[in-house]
């Protein structure tokens, strides 16, 4: 058995159409809604804020505080209960991990910066299209970032690697298959998130994540331009 | 009273006849947008925009058991999450008393107006309904999500199909032509009152402001189908007469939106 063909004709180096836009709601300090297929992730930060209660302040640093939710009606099949799962909890921890090394916090000792991450329709990768959401609305709310951070899963299907597993690619059938998400900054190559579950070799998983480089590479650019859209008028 | 600086200024405003962003009393935001089947994975959803409140409905279909007192009749469930990224003050966990009156007071425009025939969604009697959930999303909270929120509730039940059922399973990934039929168009209006004035379509900073609001939702005749007070202070009867008969005008205007 082999993978030929993907669903959509897709090559296997590419990943769905990606949309992105920042500033996308006014009551946020920072915003930003990332697409990609099927799947669709908002994101809005608030803060530097007050934090309470106060015993969670830290007085050397501000902190981060993540929070992944799937909207009731966002998944495929049943409606997803409100309130927050083990899962959601889970990614929204490595979501935090994932866009912490880009932030300087220092400044804003006793503080927090709270990203909320909402999503309204999803078909795999959503913690990855959450997480570029998330580090675009945090370059919107205008705080210190060394880089972005730029994010997409990678996959074994079979006996073929692939960029952005759709959800028949996920729940393929006819062979081994591993799911990998990864996070990168981008301009320094380091990785943010990794997850993985699924059967793969370490060869495959080390090509994977060379491949990553350059596919959040790529991502970036996106989300550079998005943020250039909205800015590139101040900037004048 | 907290706000204090805040509402001597909105009054004093009213009183010259204008309002922070320039409206007269009984005038929305503009532009007023309805965008329907927005979301692949609802049966049926719609984003509605007054100004730069945003909302987001979905409706999920699901088949489940009758109440045993109305076992022909299938039903509606309404959920509303304040959710923390559409208004800084909204905070994280599960829905306070304000989201629970928000989805209570859509629900019941729209089950007491008799929107949907709940006996056109019995499966099989005594066994089997359609289960019609709704739930509302804020995207962004600019003010007034009574009105924003029954206006997309109902534009995403009009979008609604039911999916693919065999007697046993629902499968969403296959939708029909078939649309939840809706009977009545109950829209609400939620007038504001602020010293002596009148308003509707309160933004941020009226709405901390109020000392009393009526939600009035009517159908196309000018039959009110649900209402609900709230706020501090109490009302006139000669009051309330005023406050619906706006609601009633209004909602006449809004349902030629959708």
């Amino acid at each position: 058995m082999t993978y030929k063909q993907r669903i959509d004709n897709r090559g296997f180096d590419e990943t769905r159409p990606i949309e992105a836009k920042v500033g996308v709601i006014a009551r946020a300090d920072g915003s930003a809604v990332f697409k990609i297929g099927n799947t669709w992730a908002y994101a809005a930060v608030y803060g530097p804020r007050n934090l309470h209660p106060k015993f969670l302040q830290d007085p050397q640093k501000g902190i981060l505080r993540c929070n992944y939710n799937m909207m009731p009606f966002s998944s495929s099949g049943e409606r997803v209960r409100p309130g927050g799962s083990r899962r959601s909890k889970e990614i929204s921890l490595v979501t935090e991990k994932a866009l912490l090394p880009v932030l300087d916090l220092d400044e804003y000792p006793n503080s927090v910066v709270d990203v909320f991450i909402e999503l309204p329709q999803t078909e795999a990768g959503s913690r990855c299209a959450g997480i570029c959401a998330a580090s675009m609305a945090l370059a919107d709310a205008g705080l210190d970032m060394k880089d972005l951070v730029s994010a997409v899963s990678f996959g074994r299907v079979d006996d073929k690697l692939l960029v952005d597993l759709d959800y028949s690619e996920e729940s393929y059938a006819d062979g081994p298959v591993a799911d990998i998400p990864i996070a990168m900054m981008p301009n320094s190559g380091k990785v943010t998130l990794l997850q993985m579950d699924g059967e793969v070799s370490k060869e495959d998983l080390m090509n994977l994540l060379e491949k990553a480089k350059k596919v959040c590479m790529d991502i970036y650019e996106v989300q550079r331009n998005a943020l250039r859209e909205k800015y590139h008028e101040v900037e004048e | 009273m907290m706000y204090r600086e805040l509402r001597s200024h909105i009054i004093s405003l009213l009183n010259a006849n204008t309002r922070l962003d320039g409206r007269n009393f009984t005038e929305y935001r503009n532009p007023i947008e309805v965008e329907q089947g927005i979301i692949k994975t609802a049966e049926g959803s719609a984003r509605v925009k007054i100004g730069e409140t945003e909302i987001i409905v979905g409706v999920k279909l699901e088949v489940g058991e009758p109440y045993p007192d109305t076992p022909d009749e299938g039903t509606i469930i309404v959920g509303a999450e304040l959710l923390p990224m559409s208004n800084p003050e909204f905070e994280l966990g599960p829905p306070g008393i304000q989201a629970i009156e928000l989805a209570r007071v859509v629900d019941r425009g729209i089950r007491e107006s008799k929107a949907l025939d709940f006996k056109k969604l019995c499966i099989a009697k005594g066994e089997k309904i359609w289960m019609v959930i709704i739930d509302i999303c804020p995207i962004n909270d600019a003010g007034n999500l009574f009105d924003a929120s029954s206006l997309a509730a109902l534009a995403a039940l009009q979008d609604t199909k039911y999916p693919e059922f065999d007697g046993e399973k629902v499968d969403y990934k296959k939708k029909t032509d078939k649309k939840l039929k809706l009977e009545k168009t109950p829209i609400a209006v939620t007038v504001i009152k602020i010293g002596d004035k009148f308003i509707v379509d309160p933004d941020i900073e009226e709405e901390k402001v109020v000392d009393a609001r009526l939600t009035v939702s009517s159908i196309e005749d000018g039959t009110l189908c649900a209402m609900q007070k709230g706020g501090d202070y109490p009302l006139t009867i000669a009051e309330i007469d005023q406050m619906i008969k706006i609601g009633i005008e209004k909602g006449k205007e809004l349902r030629k939106i959708l």
